[in-house]
């Protein structure tokens, strides 16, 4: 072979490798959670609006429930909320908003103005909560099963993608007995 | 309004460049001067409207419009003014539009300064830089728009990443990238040769000073990167051998190797198909770095958001910017024949070792970076490839290198014949042995093999380098800035080699708990742990702690390392306290908290670690001096005519 030739034959095997690379990079999206296969935290909040009335854990028990831990002041949780909206319109599972360390006016308005996904929103002002599940920064989307065990961990802004592929095929099939 | 404003002038200067591109390449392949004229006003117009995106950007950071995403993701209404300015560049969209940015002030400049070069010549490097513009605009505007809305807008922003609210990683990246893209210039002149089919030693006398310009911002930008983690990622190292890292140095090592490379290529006229393939290789080097730190296919600590389909884009821009001009050069490189031969010991032949010990320097470190990635597409079993792969290789490599800078600097072009030099070789070697065996022996006391012998080849290189200069001095010779400012570079390699050497064998560290009031003692050093103090800054709160540093007993230095908290992105970084003494660093570190009003610290002597970044700037003051030499500077005509001044000329 020409030496000439060389430096282009080295570089396309080089190519090759990186599209290889490439396809299979890694999804920093499935950050591992400690909390897999655990149970989840369990925890009692106040509600968003109605600080009188308390959030607990122990009333989804029994059933698959989503927590998405969002606040006004994430860029990105506003890139997801129509995605949650739509997730939330089907009606397939109860999705527990936990707005982390936010403030309650901002977070009503928030909802008011953009539509409420959510079927109970957690108010966790100091964010121990958010410490518990090994929050690294919002959002992110937990799947808790039915024995009240975390499925699933997303980190970054929810997609209809990432729902049908990850949470959506968790739930139990609707129609089967 | 205005952020579309920006998006829109970003649109026009894609257009701009693919004018440029076309107008330069074809107007040159058909001679037509209208076509040709057509390419600078091109540059120009993209100037202008490049740098009006970057404005606009710059504008809604300080003007806190949180509307626009990027703005929205990387800012914050408690953010200083400063870093609202510098977080422009402080993710991927906002970093892609710098590169662009560069890119057309590195082309406008080289729009200003070709006008003495053949028209078709200059308007091929022109071209090749438009479809590189082209490329990258294209890239920011259809997978990262910096300008993309929000709407509504969020009440508050995310903060910059605080890992970047730092001085010297503000100015990082725009320095960096001077370097990384400035190898566009190298390239260019490189494809533009290949397409004339025609590489003589006036191609390398201009585009010599362009290169050299790169590699001095290189130089500078890794070792702002580089005294940035030593003092800000907490534990007092200044190199981690990390794939960004590794991307920076790759093209560094090629391109010192080209500018060696150029050397021989202007004063012989050899080495021009090497000289090609390295001029490709430094910026394919870039690109592959750039696309490793944002496709996300290498997971690095400091690596931007993974994002495959931009991986795909770099990729087929790779493929088409380095696969295009490999293929060009498998074509046309082999008309362009040397017409002399070298000797064995002459300058070229010396020039061409080093030029065999950088590239490998750069595959070993290709290979280490790479290595994971190959394997994960080969499905292989692991092999581990971590710093044990490179400290375990590098070291041998440029031990060799000094070995051989230290002789080849006595040779002499065409007839070297070293037998002649060989009383200034001993001389040296000589006065470089005394100087290592005192700094070993007396200073330091005994150590690592390695280290000893970096100390003393790296005190070979300085006395080397010094002895020609000195020579033309005395016999009243004149001294050109091309040979003053070689002398500066080579010294700067010789500091690096000592101050590495000294730093990797004589630091002294202690890991310890602190309370107040209590110790630690290292032979006639001690840090004393003081008391912890509450401090807050505009966007972050924390800790800091008065640490004194006690010598024979007595206080020489007070430390406040910190922990600071910052409360939006909810991520704590360290600041070490550093008080730097001629001679060595007194560092400290705060660890965590272990309750009852004890701290893990970790404390440090650094011995001459803060030559490493001055060696950095050795070499760029050098290579700057270089590049200015009279002979770039003085004639502007079409070159052939040589009229040098002897002296330069003799000069590398």
């Amino acid at each position: 072979m020409n030496r000439f030739v060389l430096p282009f034959v080295v570089f396309a095997a080089l190519a090759g490798v990186l599209y290889v690379g490439v396809k299979h990079s890694p999804d920093k999206s499935t950050m591992v959670s400690a909390l897999l296969g655990k149970p989840a935290p369990a925890f009692e909040l106040p509600v968003l609006g109605d600080a009188s009335r308390k959030f607990s854990t122990s009333l989804l028990a029994g059933r698959p429930w989503v927590m998405n831990v969002w606040g006004t002041w994430c860029a990105e949780c506003r890139v997801e909320h129509q995605a949650l909206l739509d997730i939330a319109r089907q009606n397939r599972v109860p999705i527990v908003g936990l707005n982390w360390r936010d403030e309650d006016a901002a977070a009503l308005e928030w909802l008011a103005r953009l539509g409420n996904p959510y079927t109970v929103v957690a108010v966790d002002g100091d964010g121990r909560t958010a410490i518990n599940f090994g929050v690294y920064g919002a959002p992110e989307t937990f799947f808790i099963d039915a024995n009240g065990l975390v499925q699933y961990r997303h980190v970054g802004a929810m997609s209809p993608e990432v729902w049908e592929r990850e949470f959506a095929s968790r739930l139990p099939q609707v129609g089967m007995p | 309004m205005i952020p579309e404003l920006g998006h829109f002038a970003l649109v026009l200067a894609l257009l701009l460049a693919a004018a440029q591109a076309v107008f330069g390449l074809v107007g040159a392949h058909n001679g037509d001067p209208r076509w040709m004229a057509a390419v600078r006003p091109a540059v120009a117009g993209q100037f202008v409207l490049v740098s009006a995106a970057v404005g606009v950007l710059i504008h809604a950071f300080v003007s806190f419009d949180f509307s626009v995403l990027y703005v929205a993701s990387n800012s914050n209404s408690a953010l200083p003014t400063f870093y609202r300015v510098a977080a422009m560049w402080g993710a991927h969209e906002g970093s892609l539009l710098l590169w662009a940015w560069i890119l057309v002030l590195w082309t406008l400049a080289v729009a200003a300064f070709s006008r003495s070069l053949p028209a078709s010549f200059a308007s091929r490097v022109m071209g090749v830089l438009g479809i590189v513009s082209f490329g990258f605009l294209l890239f920011t505007l259809y997978t990262s728009n910096p300008f993309e809305r929000i709407l509504p807008a969020p009440a508050d922003g995310r903060d910059l990443n605080p890992v970047l609210q730092d001085p010297a990683l503000a100015i990082h990246p725009p320095i960096l990238y001077m370097g990384y893209v400035g190898f566009a210039v190298a390239f260019s002149f490189a494809c533009a040769a290949m397409l004339e089919g025609k590489l003589d030693q006036t191609w390398a006398r201009w585009t010599r000073p362009w290169t050299t310009l790169a590699w001095c911002f290189l130089s500078v930008g890794i070792a702002l990167g580089s005294w940035w983690a030593y003092y800000e990622l907490g534990w007092g190292g200044y190199w981690f051998w990390d794939p960004v890292e590794n991307a920076s140095f790759m093209p560094w090592l090629v391109g010192t190797a080209l500018i060696h490379s150029l050397a021989v290529t202007e004063k012989r006229g050899l080495f021009k198909s090497w000289t090609l393939l390295l001029a490709i290789l430094a910026f394919s080097l870039s690109l592959l770095g750039t696309f490793l730190v944002r496709s996300g296919v290498l997971v690095s600590v400091h690596s931007f958001a993974a994002d495959p389909s931009r991986g795909m884009f770099i990729l087929a821009f790779l493929v088409i910017m380095i696969g295009g001009a490999l293929t060009l050069y498998g074509w046309r490189a082999p008309l362009l024949k040397s017409a002399a031969g070298f000797q064995a010991s002459g300058r070229e032949a010396f020039l061409l070792y080093n030029n065999i010990l950088l590239v490998i320097a750069a595959l070993v470190v290709f290979i280490g970076t790479l290595a994971p990635l190959v394997n994960d597409a080969l499905d292989m079993q692991a092999i581990s490839v971590g710093p044990g792969w490179f400290t375990s290789s590098f070291p041998y490599l440029v031990l060799a290198l000094a070995v051989l800078v230290s002789i080849g600097i006595h040779a002499a072009w065409k007839r070297g014949q070293l037998g002649a030099q060989r009383r200034r070789l001993a001389l040296g070697a000589g006065i470089a042995l005394f100087i290592g065996v005192v700094l070993v022996l007396v200073v330091y006391g005994a150590g690592d093999w390695r280290s000893m012998l970096g100390i003393v080849l790296g005190s070979w290189i300085i006395v080397s380098s010094l002895l020609d200069p000195i020579d033309r001095l005395r016999r009243r010779l004149s001294l050109p800035r091309a040979i003053i400012g070689m002398t500066i570079a080579h010294m700067g390699l010789g500091v690096c080699v000592i101050a590495v050497s000294t730093v990797e064998a004589y630091t002294i560290e202690r890991d310890v708990a602190l309370g107040p009031g209590e110790t630690v003692a290292f032979g006639r050093h001690a840090y004393r742990f003081d008391r912890i103090e509450p401090v807050e800054g505009p966007n972050y709160e924390g800790v800091r702690a008065q640490i004194t540093v006690l010598r024979d007993g007595l206080p020489v230095a007070v430390l406040h390392p910190e922990k600071r908290h910052y409360w939006v992105q909810r991520s704590t970084m360290t600041e070490a306290g550093i008080a730097t003494r001629w001679n060595m660093d007194l560092f400290v570190a705060l660890g965590e908290d272990l309750g009852a009003g004890r701290w893990s610290i970790r404390a440090q002597l650094r011995p001459l670690i803060d030559y490493i970044w001055l060696a950095a700037g050795l070499m760029a003051l050098g290579g700057g001096l270089a590049a200015s030499d009279r002979r770039y500077r003085a004639r502007r005509d079409i070159a052939g005519s040589d009229a040098v001044p002897a002296a330069a000329a003799e000069a590398t």
